[in-house]
């Protein structure tokens, strides 16, 4: 499953004449990142993780991706913080981690 | 290029043009005083005479929201309400200017509960001025056919892709049956191409549609909207000078005017009711009065050139709507004084006339005795029911 990801790529317009006639633009652009008012991070512990699926499978924002053989992997440019994979998991593998200030 | 004539409802012409001009898609929920209008479109479909995708929807908000999926795809919508119905499709109104979907609606002008009233006053589309909708006011039948092939003309020109709303006063003009000239299907055929936009889903070109703009780029659309309803202004007297020319009649743009040349007191007013003035003016212009008109015929976008020109040389002005904007004034004077405080152009008086709510009638006479409030010096109300 191909997710939409951050186009880092993208120019932002310089001007109105720029933009799109209307809202319409090819798709899976992600134009801005999303994750600015997380205060604390979830981080998965790898040796501890079961590969369950029951973060993925719950996280509200669909920020935890399950596309790589190694493992399962937080998108922290749209993750928010809510915590609610942590507190789900059963194998107590993701713990939250203050975000610096 | 000329068709036949035929005696029409309102309603009736509007449906006649909606043929005329071939939509592919019609949405729409009946309401007083506008269901003849999608009855007659029903009896089209029903009797062939009208391909189009006929949508029996279930309330207002759903038939605005199918025009505007419908226009998504590319193709060319229409929609009928009026009153509670338009306010009930409030959220998709904004939907339609944002995506820049040219749906183009006629609107039965009628007043809105409570108390529960049928009849006209335009409360309901002028409550919703801001909405981002072009906004047209017909004076009668054959104005009504001719602001539909018009509509789509605009509201799909690259320039402005914008929805059009198109105001008739209920029963006063939705009811009323006239002589119509009816243009021919080869006429509006060649007036108006079919249309085309990028702004649509396309399987060769995919494009994530109706999406999500944040902080950083929300306003630049908006911006956008703004520009679009102002090039409209152009692209309206472009259209209507090409529709004069294929269907030989003319269009004066966004106001109408008459005597305002030396007129010293002018009444501005839309609708159906320029039709009582206009007698006035000239029984008055008959025993020496300088008395003028002004009928608007497009709020959105608002023509303050034109009335500023068309007010430049009068001592006192007043406009008549069936509208108040409550504890303030009426959304009309507003605009109007707007544009003339931002110019030289000064009446020593200006008032706001506020009647014809919920169907109270406006007559010859009540119109007399405006232009004799205006002649009169006496300090009274700036904004006076009448």
């Amino acid at each position: 499953m191909n997710y939409p990801v951050w186009q880092r790529s993208f120019k932002p317009p310089k001007d109105l004449a720029e933009y799109p006639v209307g809202t319409a633009f090819p798709a899976g652009h992600l134009v801005e990142t999303n994750a600015s008012w997380r205060s604390q991070r979830p981080v998965i512990d790898a040796e501890k993780c079961s590969s369950c699926r029951i973060c993925w499978l719950l996280c509200p924002d669909g920020v935890i991706h399950n596309t790589k053989p190694e493992g399962l992997e937080i998108d922290y440019d749209y993750c928010k913080g809510c915590g609610i994979c942590a507190k789900e998991c059963r194998q107590k593998a993701i713990r939250m981690e203050n975000e610096g200030i | 290029m000329h068709g036949q004539k035929a005696f029409l409802s309102g309603n009736e012409a509007v449906a006649a043009g909606v043929r005329l001009a071939r939509p592919h898609v019609i949405a729409a929920y009946p309401i007083t005083p506008q269901t003849t209008v999608i009855e007659r479109l029903a009896e089209m479909v029903e009797d062939a005479s009208l391909k189009t995708e006929y949508l029996h929807v279930e309330s207002e908000h759903s038939a605005l929201s199918a025009c505007i999926g419908a226009s998504a795809v590319g193709a060319r919508t229409f929609t009928a309400t009026s009153s509670q119905g338009l306010l009930y499709m409030a959220e998709c109104l904004h939907y339609a200017s944002g995506g820049r979907f040219p749906v183009v609606m006629m609107n039965a002008n009628r007043s809105l509960a409570l108390p529960w009233n049928i009849y006209g006053d335009q409360r309901d589309s002028l409550s919703l001025l801001d909405c981002g909708w072009i906004q047209a006011y017909a004076e009668d039948a054959q104005e009504s056919l001719d602001l539909i092939i018009q509509a789509y003309a605009i509201a799909e020109h690259p320039d402005v892709l914008t929805p059009l709303m198109i105001n008739l006063d209920g029963f006063v003009i939705t009811h009323t049956y006239e002589l119509v000239s009816l243009p021919s299907q080869e006429g509006v055929d060649a007036f108006l191409p079919p249309f085309q936009t990028v702004n649509k889903m396309d399987l060769d070109h995919p494009m994530s549609l109706a999406f999500t703009a944040g902080p950083a780029y929300n306003q630049a659309f908006k911006q956008l909207q703004h520009q679009a309803l102002l090039s409209a202004s152009k692209v309206i007297l472009d259209i209507e000078e090409r529709f004069g020319q294929f269907f030989g009649r003319n269009y004066s743009g966004l106001i109408e005017t008459m005597h305002c040349e030396d007129a010293e007191f002018i009444l501005v007013t839309l609708g159906s009711v320029a039709g009582t003035v206009r007698p006035v003016v000239e029984r008055l212009r008959s025993l020496g009065e300088r008395v003028g008109l002004v009928r608007i015929r497009y709020m959105r976008p608002f023509p303050d050139l034109e009335i500023r020109k068309a007010l430049a040389g009068a001592k006192a002005v007043g406009v008549l709507e069936k509208d108040i904007s409550f504890g303030y004034e009426g959304t009309v004077f507003t605009n109007v004084n707007s544009a003339l405080s931002r110019s030289n152009v000064k009446p020593s008086r200006l008032l706001n006339f506020i009647g014809g709510l919920g169907g109270k009638d406006i007559s010859a006479a009540d119109i007399e005795h405006l232009f004799l409030r205006l002649k009169s010096t006496d300090d009274g109300e700036t904004v006076a029911f009448i």
